[in-house]
């Protein structure tokens, strides 16, 4: 499979837009409704409070989105092939998940063009945890020739509150997997679309926040701006207004990530650093969980045509995505 | 984690069988699955007087199987006994049945009239006979299964969707048949067929078998080979296969071999290669790109060097296979070009201008930095020196200094596993002396039981502190293990400092180097000298497992250790000589008098010399003799080691011992005199325990008329 898109026979491989609009409208078919990047910085699409939030309580939930993960100290100065700043992951949740979410999963990469026959995919045990959001999950990453292409996760507790229903979350790595349909050694080469490739558009970008994340950044200005945005956090959640509240935790969480890169975070604060976001994200999410009980839970009862069966039996077999960073789909901070 | 690998093949026809289709089981959790299914699985017939001739259990990733012969259509009738309320509370004072007993007879089908009163421990209560008609298997099994499936114990449990039941994975289907009769059961909204599906991608569709016997070739024709170690057997063939017809040799690493077993339903092994570039890497590199992180098995050329050539086990057939392995080559390529990348990076600056870089690495939450372990390791290190009489080595200073400094490249971060050898490696190509590197390279060792101590003087003073130290500290803080939960590997540890100490060419005070580790942490000392008892107790048990392993005998090891074991080398030499002698004839004579003696001299009010003057009898002064002449050789012979040859003197007491008893009323009223007597025994016994205390020896059964 190499210089010739073979993955796909003989059509072209899917381009990288080409990629998350298939993934798109392939989960649309199967009702979710699509939504859209978080426009707060972030480690991983968990964040995103069209997952963070709707994975708690009782109501069903069914949400496909891409989402710009930034992840200050996996940046390499666009020198690495790899790894990013920056990368993007296609991020579905279902709630509750569906007794075929395997099938569905590998119905999808079977839209990208990956045939299962042909291909090696694995279900390898991983389990997810990411504290400072009081979350962890059982799963596993999927493996599609022994590249890892999905985060796949059932989470079991979020904001500290034991998950019922359960939410599946899968989470694509869009740069790898389209790396791999592509046949790309190099995440960079990805073409984005007709002559523009990944690089032309990011690679500055990977330099640019690479030397801001471990070289210019303000240890000063930040550790300041990290302990306003947790004061204004509190001070928002004590006047009710929880979504405000948990985009200043999002800020904090970005913040705490870019000082740990710079490496001005030592042993003993760092725990301090990640107490304090958990703390937040924790009230922020017991807030929401009461808010929802006091509306009546206004979703039960919805996303009615998404609970219908939608998946045949057998499963076609593909793979594809890799999360680019070391820990795809893995929230950090 | 023990696997039986033989193949088990059932003995006699397949009656039943019970299949739990799954999503993807973690393969860690296989093996011990597998035991518990079957051992409860055999209880569960035993308790259902159904028979089994023959039970076994299978897995693969997405089933768990259980399968036996020998099973009865139907229980036997029997005739029951079925125990009731109370005598007293089953009949009034006339002697009538009472509302109590008729409720009781109604419910088990009896008259009232036929209750029998029985006498049981706890007193008389009435019982009704009845005859228990055998239930139908299908019956029987169809209550048993959801209790068998749902008291597997997993390390992991989880919920899924919207469903109440809690198990490893979500549960898919059920396949449960006696012979050709589908056992009816349902669990969690589940319900029991005769329908598998076959693999994944081989055989999607849904496979239906007619009977249990059926089971197995049915699976096969789903390109589903159930039995582990069938799937172990052809990965290993195909292995070999690929191996030799590429001129060399796999490393058929046994836990490896067990996960991949576990993660495929159907093995199909293919050979890939990787630039021979990636050679210069170091081996463990290698080795770890390779099998940690993709279940690759490395493959050694003719000369036993790694050869640029890995072999993965696919989950499929052989179809497309080309593809397959063009991908697992282009990520195992994308895994070398990081590890590359992260040793050059790495080499660019000398190993130890990163030791600076340490203060702002964890050792332990409330227990400081990397900084402060390096700190306490360079300190520790003289002091092991010291205590062992052996001069300060430059070569352990600086190994101590460097030891942790691999932490902090780019390489350990990525490959945990790899620290050690990193530094080992880093060492040296910064001109460090090769036998500081080789010191940082065995700070680890042993890492798992059966590994070897480290070879060098340095490297066995640098471990021994390393663990010593991590062994205060956390004992320091109350982390002490319980029960299996061990999670900062504080046994293994404490096994490391009980292994180094015995196979050590030097000698030291094991108390003195706890105190020493201790007066190192700073500001918890003081506190952390609280858990030295623990900390102590602590590496007896291993002291006493060392010595169990090598085949003492535990009252041997009781008696040797009650005795001391601050010189955990000479404690072990001690309980040698001691399982040498101590089933010699003579000796339990022996063992009788110095416990006799001991026992009596446990009621010394005051230790005081032995006064001849207040001697009344003979036996007394020639004891006393005795023992002065005894112990004048014996000590000697203990400061030489010679422990053997120290017990058989010890034995030349007996006669003055045996004597002074026949002779002696040691208890007398005179105080002077009793005390006197006492602290002669308390000499006499005092001399053995400087090699073992015998009356913790269990008498030598009587094997000899």
């Amino acid at each position: 499979m190499r210089g010739e898109n073979t993955v796909v026979g003989k059509q072209r491989a899917l381009t990288f837009q080409e990629v998350f609009l298939t993934l798109s409208q392939f989960w649309q078919d199967r009702g979710c409704l699509i939504g859209q990047p978080y426009d707060v910085e972030k480690g991983a699409g968990t964040m995103n409070p069209m997952s963070f939030f709707r994975v708690i309580g009782p109501e069903p939930w069914r949400v496909a989105y891409v989402e710009p993960s930034r992840r200050p100290v996996d940046a390499r100065y666009g020198e690495n092939p790899n790894r990013f700043y920056q990368h993007h992951q296609f991020q579905v949740i279902l709630k509750p998940s569906p007794d075929d979410v395997q099938e569905l999963y590998l119905q999808s990469l079977a839209a990208l063009g990956i045939d299962a026959k042909r291909h090696d995919i694995r279900f390898v045990e991983d389990n997810w945890e990411a504290p400072t959001l009081g979350a962890a999950g059982t799963g596993w990453e999927v493996w599609l020739d022994g590249m890892e292409i999905s985060q796949f996760t059932y989470f079991q507790q979020v904001g500290g509150f034991e998950a019922r229903p359960v939410s599946v979350e899968m989470t694509y790595g869009l740069e790898r997997l389209t790396g791999y349909l592509q046949d790309k050694e190099n995440l960079f080469d990805i073409i984005w679309v007709d002559d523009l490739t990944y690089g032309d558009v990011f690679k500055r970008a990977e330099y640019e926040h690479s030397a801001y994340s471990f070289e210019v950044a303000d240890v000063k200005t930040l550790t300041t701006l990290y302990d306003l945005y947790e004061a204004e956090a509190k001070r928002t959640l004590e006047q009710g207004l929880i979504l405000p509240a948990y985009d200043f935790v999002l800020k904090c969480s970005h913040t705490f990530n870019v000082l740990e890169a710079r490496g001005a975070i030592s042993v003993t604060e760092r725990t301090g650093y990640l107490g304090r976001i958990r703390a937040l994200a924790r009230a922020c999410a017991q807030a929401w969980l009461k808010r929802r009980e006091e509306m009546g839970f206004p979703l039960i009862g919805k996303f009615r045509t998404a609970a219908a069966p939608t998946a045949t039996p057998a499963a076609t077999p593909a793979a594809a995505k890799a999360a680019p960073s070391v820990e795809g789909g893995k929230a950090r901070a | 984690m023990p696997e039986n690998t033989a193949r088990r093949t059932l003995d006699g026809a397949v009656d039943f069988v019970l299949e739990v289709g799954t999503e993807e089981i973690p393969a860690r959790f296989l093996p011990a699955a597998i035991e518990q299914l079957e051992a409860r699985g055999r209880a569960l017939f035993e308790e259902s007087l159904l028979g089994a001739k023959d039970i076994v259990a299978y897995a693969t990733p997405r089933r768990l199987v259980l399968l036996v012969a020998g099973v009865a259509q139907r229980q036997v009738d029997r005739e029951a006994d079925v125990k009731g309320p109370a005598k007293k509370a089953a009949f009034d004072a006339e002697g009538r049945p009472t509302k109590a007993a008729e409720g009781f007879a109604k419910s088990q089908g009896v008259d009232p009239a036929d209750l029998v009163v029985k006498a049981v421990a706890g007193g008389e209560y009435v019982f009704a006979h009845k005859h228990v008609a055998g239930r139908a298997a299908e019956d029987v099994l169809g209550e048993a299964l959801p209790k068998l499936i749902t008291s597997l114990e997993w390390p992991k449990l989880m919920r899924w969707g919207d469903h109440d039941l809690r198990f490893v994975r979500p549960v898919k289907w059920l396949l449960a048949l006696y012979r050709g009769t589908v056992v009816q059961f349902s669990l969690d909204g589940v319900t029991s067929g005769r329908t598998t599906l076959g693999h994944r991608f081989l055989h999607p569709e849904a496979l239906s078998v007619a009977t249990a016997a059926d089971y197995l070739a049915v699976a096969r024709v789903g390109q589903v080979i159930v039995d582990p170690a069938e799937r172990r057997a052809q990965i290993i063939a195909q292995l070999r296969a690929l191996a030799t017809k590429a001129g060399g040799k796999a490393i058929e690493d046994p836990d490896l071999l067990t996960e991949v077993t576990h993660l495929v339903e159907y093995p199909t092994a293919l050979i890939g290669r990787f630039a021979p570039e990636y050679l210069q890497l170091p081996a463990d590199v290698l080795i770890t790109s390779m099998k940690h992180h993709q279940r690759f098995f490395p493959v050694l050329d003719d000369q036993g060097r790694l050869a640029p050539l890995f072999i993965t086990v696919r989950n499929g057939d052989d179809y497309a296979l080309d593809v397959v392995r063009a991908g697992n080559e282009k990520v195992l390529r994308a895994r070398l070009a990081d590890a590359k990348f992260f040793y050059d990076d790495d080499l660019k600056r000398p190993l130890a201008d990163r030791v600076a870089e340490l203060d702002r690495v964890a050792f332990q939450e409330r227990l400081g930095t990397m900084g402060d372990k390096t700190r306490r390791l360079e300190a520790l290190t003289a002091d092991i020196l010291g205590l062992a009489h052996r001069p300060l080595v430059e070569t352990v200073r600086r190994a101590a200094h460097l030891a942790k400094a691999d932490l902090v490249t780019s390489m350990v971060k990525e490959f945990p596993e790899l620290q050690g050898r990193m530094g080992q490696v880093y060492a040296e190509k910064s001109g460090e002396p090769a036998e500081v590197a080789v010191a940082v390279g065995e700070q680890y060792r042993p890492a798992f039981a059966g590994d070897e101590v480290p070879s060098t003087v340095a490297g066995k003073v640098l471990a021994l502190a390393d663990k010593v130290d991590t062994l205060a500290a956390a004992f320091g803080i109350g982390l002490v293990p319980t029960g299996s939960q061990d999670p900062y590997g504080l046994r293994r540890a404490a096994q490391g400092v009980v292994a180094i100490l015995l196979a050590a060419d030097f000698r030291l005070s094991l108390g003195q180097l706890i105190d020493r580790a201790f007066s190192h942490l700073g500001d918890l000392a003081a506190k952390a000298a609280e858990g030295r008892p623990a900390l102590m107790d602590f590496l007896r048990a291993r002291l006493t497992n060392a010595m169990a392993e090598a085949g003492l005998r535990y009252d041997v090891i009781e008696a040797t250790l009650a005795a001391g074991f601050d010189d955990p080398a000479r404690a072990f030499e001690r309980a040698r000589a001691l399982a040498s002698v101590r089933d010699e004839e003579a000796f339990a004579d022996v063992v009788t008098a110095f416990t006799r003696a001991a026992n009596l001299a446990g009621k010394t009010a005051a230790v005081r010399p032995v006064d001849p003057a207040l001697f009344e009898h003979d036996a007394e002064r020639r004891l006393l003799e005795a023992y002065e002449s005894v112990a004048a050789e014996a000590l000697v012979m203990e400061n030489d080691g010679r422990y053997t040859a120290f017990l058989r003197e010890l034995s030349k007491l007996r006669p003055a011992v045996d004597a002074f008893f026949d002779a002696v009323m040691v208890m007398v009223d005179d105080q002077r005199v009793r005390e006197n007597r006492l602290n002669l025994l308390r000499s006499v016994s005092g001399l053995a325990t400087r090699v073992a205390d015998l009356s913790k020896l269990v008498a030598a059964p009587a094997a000899k008329a």
